[in-house]
């Protein structure tokens, strides 16, 4: 097995692009769902009566900012900058946690203080399922993150050699990222949107 | 059988298997050609009993009113028939070709995640037995391949079966993706020096597209059957139309999938006949840029008509005309591939073995298909075709008569580089005449009792309706197809014990695969060759043949060693798929065998540096 590849990038690199690739259709699929339903069935609580923008508008804040520290975090290892890596390792761990965190309290919000289950009505059918679903992907890149930190804090073996471990992760971070920009504008942003005033 | 040690955190010791023998060989292997005659033979298992499924629907229908088979068992019958044919039949036969064949092909030693190879075969096989046990536990899947929900949803279907069929899915469903994640990169990544994407055969590009489509397609269905998996386990309200649900959501969700995995299927056919056409027409293949681009095509307009599946549902005439012009577009392209092989046999001097006449019966087979299918295409016609026989000719005239003698076609020409041995030439032509006969007389009539009214999936029907005739004649022509597929597994078992040494290059073979020994060494190439042209190969045995000399050592090539970790995770999901079937509990039991199973796999090196 040598190294080299006929495009010249790595294997397991290519396999995290053709992955996403693959990703981007499961979450297309699941907003296609959100989308098709939107407005239908008449059960309350619906979008307006449960979102609070300010607080999820926080929470998105300090999702995008986790990909601002794993850019550092990425930048410092390829500089063999062990500490600095590791400092804005853990602070993108800490904030993408923080997010989850907001998520579980926004989850519980809904479903004890507006009695929104996914059993209720469509849209807490698809509102579950869809951010659900990304934050389990969250939750996987923390956990993937974390091994990462665990391996250069007690095994030493995180590199600027061994840099594409973090490289992949980076990625995939970064992609969870997008699609949660996505799903705050379609989901958040236009299922309280009423109209512009009348001018 | 030796095993050596690895570390994990916290010091703990794990081994991994060294040169194993026996059953240990085939479960720890990685080797991609092993693999490929795993899938190969699991698969044609499962083929089989999909043709006894059809043989049992057959029987029902063999005079009118008859009650040997009950209507529930039926339904279930039909149900699994496609589920086998589709998900456990062609697809992994295709599959169990590109393992063996693409390295071959694109001369690399292996594929490029091998361990990853291994987890989808056995991924493929937990699929398998999950989908195939629903007969043994309560009963099976009941409501066609395409499970349209709600009719899917818990009120409709409380038993079992449709569980079994959704999990069974998904599984398979990380099979193929698994899979395709493999082959993208190993084709993109892995080409031998000089391989140009326009230089690859074209075998290798169908593959390609159909991995393309795979990674697209699949996610879309799963993300509809975790749907379905929730509104039947936690009362979701996806497909619950009291709570104002869309019946035609799942049909939409489906189809999307659903097309493109049509393509899925007859692509790796395509592949296989245009390598076989050159081959035994002794010219190379007429208008190689012409295939690629229109397989290209093929494959993207497979996403832009997966509503023709849905004229009758009222979609309105913009939107059934839209459909109407993209589906009779996707004519187009495959015309031309169709003359492109025509050119390539015109003139040629054909040599008629039991390869070539697979791959011209997939030509006029896939010809009568594909006019059938443009007539359907057209949604004022297809309301009088949807639901009836004449659906079940067309899509057996494509996936039979196309993507099953496609496959034959695979197998009977690349026996002898997979076995090193040659087939039975006198038992293969009468395997392909009887099969060729036998499967006309069985299909074709279809298309009658289907004009005639004669609905799809009905278990019997009444004797004044006039389709008793054809339907006791397509009956006893599916039993020759029967005996057609049974020699053709004598040929196979007589063969492959005490058939004729082949040699390397039997048929003057045109792609690199055959200029290597027959069966290939473990490390396939003992040197990479290097390629100039389309059929490199071909044009240097023209040439003269003056080998270079080898520069390599074979004891200088690593490979890959074996794992348990694919089979150990595999064992796994297959715990946690039982899971949503039967408790939650043990899907967490599942998942935590998972986790700590990649774990191990993430922490074991790909070589040893010390054990060669």
């Amino acid at each position: 097995m040598s190294d080299e590849t006929t495009t010249g990038l790595n294997h397991r690199k290519l396999l995290m692009w053709v992955f996403l690739g693959s990703d981007c259709m499961f979450f297309a699929s699941l907003i296609g769902t959100y989308l098709i339903y939107k407005g239908s069935g008449v059960a309350h609580p619906g979008p307006a009566d449960v979102f609070d923008i300010p607080t999820t508008s926080v929470s998105t804040f300090v999702l995008l900012m986790s990909s601002m520290s794993m850019v550092f975090s990425y930048a410092y290892l390829v500089r063999d900058n062990i500490k600095a890596f590791r400092i804005w390792l853990l602070s993108t761990m800490i904030m993408g946690s923080t997010f989850i965190g907001f998520q579980i309290f926004e989850f519980s919000e809904f479903y004890f203080h507006d009695h929104l289950s996914p059993q209720t009505n469509l849209f807490g059918t698809t509102f579950y399922a869809l951010t659900g679903t990304h934050g389990i992907h969250v939750t996987i890149g923390v956990i993937w993150l974390g091994i990462i930190f665990y391996s250069s804090l007690f095994r030493n073996t995180v590199t600027s050699k061994t840099n594409l471990d973090l490289d992949l992760a980076a990625l995939y971070w970064h992609f969870v990222d997008i699609v949660w920009i996505v799903i705050f504008a379609v989901v958040y942003l236009f299922g309280t949107f009423t109209g512009f005033p009348a001018s | 059988m030796t095993t050596i040690p690895f570390k994990l955190p916290f010091n703990i010791k794990l081994y991994r298997p060294v040169k194993p023998t026996g059953v240990w060989d085939w479960l720890t292997t990685i080797d991609h050609k092993k693999i490929g005659v795993l899938y190969g033979v699991t698969a044609f298992i499962m083929f089989l009993t999909g043709g006894v499924e059809a043989m049992l629907i057959r029987t029902q229908l063999i005079a009118p009113e008859l009650k040997i088979i009950a209507p529930e068992v039926y339904n279930q019958l039909f149900t699994m028939h496609a589920t086998t044919m589709i998900f456990l039949g062609v697809m992994p036969l295709s599959a169990a070709f590109f393992n063996f064949i693409i390295p071959l092909q694109i001369g690399a030693r292996d594929v490029a995640f091998p361990r990853l190879n291994a987890f989808s075969y056995w991924v493929f096989l937990a699929g398998a037995l999950i989908m195939k046990a629903s007969w043994f536990l309560g009963g099976s899947p009941n409501a066609g391949w395409f499970g349209y929900a709600p009719i899917t949803g818990a009120t409709f279907n409380p038993g079992t079966g449709i569980d079994f069929w959704i999990v069974g899915l998904q599984v398979l469903g990380v099979a193929s993706l698994a899979a395709s994640f493999n082959f993208i990169v190993t084709i993109i990544n892995m080409r031998a020096p000089g391989m140009t994407l326009m230089r690859l055969p074209l075998f290798t590009w169908m593959t390609l597209l159909t991995a393309i489509l795979l990674i697209l397609a699949f996610p879309v269905i799963t993300v509809a059957l975790i749907e379905l998996m929730l509104d039947r386990t936690f009362d979701f309200n996806f497909f619950n139309t009291k709570a104002g649900a869309n019946p035609i959501l799942w049909q939409h969700l489906f189809w999307i999938f659903g097309h493109p995995e049509v393509y899925i299927l007859i692509l790796p056919a395509m592949g296989i006949v245009s390598e076989i056409l050159p081959t035994f027409s002794r010219k190379p293949i007429f208008g190689y840029p012409a295939m690629v681009l229109a397989a290209s095509f093929i494959a993207f307009m497979g996403w832009l008509v997966w509503s023709h599946h849905m004229f009758t549902t009222g979609l309105g005439p913009i939107a059934n005309s839209v459909f109407t012009l993209t589906t009779m577009l996707i004519a187009v392209p495959t015309g031309v591939k169709m003359f492109n092989w025509l050119g390539t046999m015109w003139g040629g001097d054909i040599d008629f073995k039991t390869p070539t006449l697979f791959a011209v019966g997939f030509l006029s087979m896939f010809l009568i298909g594909g006019i059938s299918g443009v007539m359907h295409a057209f949604s004022a016609s297809d309301y009088q075709q949807q639901d009836t026989y004449f659906i079940v000719a067309h899509i057996h005239y494509v996936l039979f008569g196309g993507a099953i003698f496609g496959i034959f076609a695979g197998i009977y020409y690349w026996f002898p580089k997979i076995t090193g041995r040659m087939y039975d030439e006198k038992l293969g032509k009468l395997n392909f005449w009887i099969m060729f006969i036998a499967q006309n007389l069985t299909f074709f009539p279809m298309h009658f009792v289907g004009m005639q009214g004669m609905p799809r999936r009905i278990f019997t029907y009444d004797a004044e309706m006039g389709w008793a005739f054809w339907n006791a004649f397509e009956t006893i022509a599916a039993y020759a197809v029967a005996f057609g597929v049974l020699i053709f597994v004598i040929n196979m078992i007589k063969s492959w014990n005490g058939g004729k040494k082949a040699g390397d290059d039997p048929w003057d073979g045109r792609t690199l695969e055959w200029s290597i020994p027959s069966p290939p060494p473990l490390y396939n190439f003992r040197d990479i060759p290097i390629v100039k042209s389309v059929d490199d190969f071909w044009h240097t045995k023209q040439k003269s043949d003056t080998k270079v000399k080898s520069k390599t050592k074979v004891s200088d090539i690593h490979l890959p060693q074996p794992s348990y970790w694919p089979f150990l995770v595999a064992v796994g999901l297959t715990i946690a798929g039982f899971g949503i079937i039967y408790n939650l509990v043990l899907t967490g039991i599942g998942i935590g065998i998972m986790l700590i199973t990649v774990c191990a796999w993430s922490f074991e090196p790909v070589n040893e540096p010390d054990s060669h």
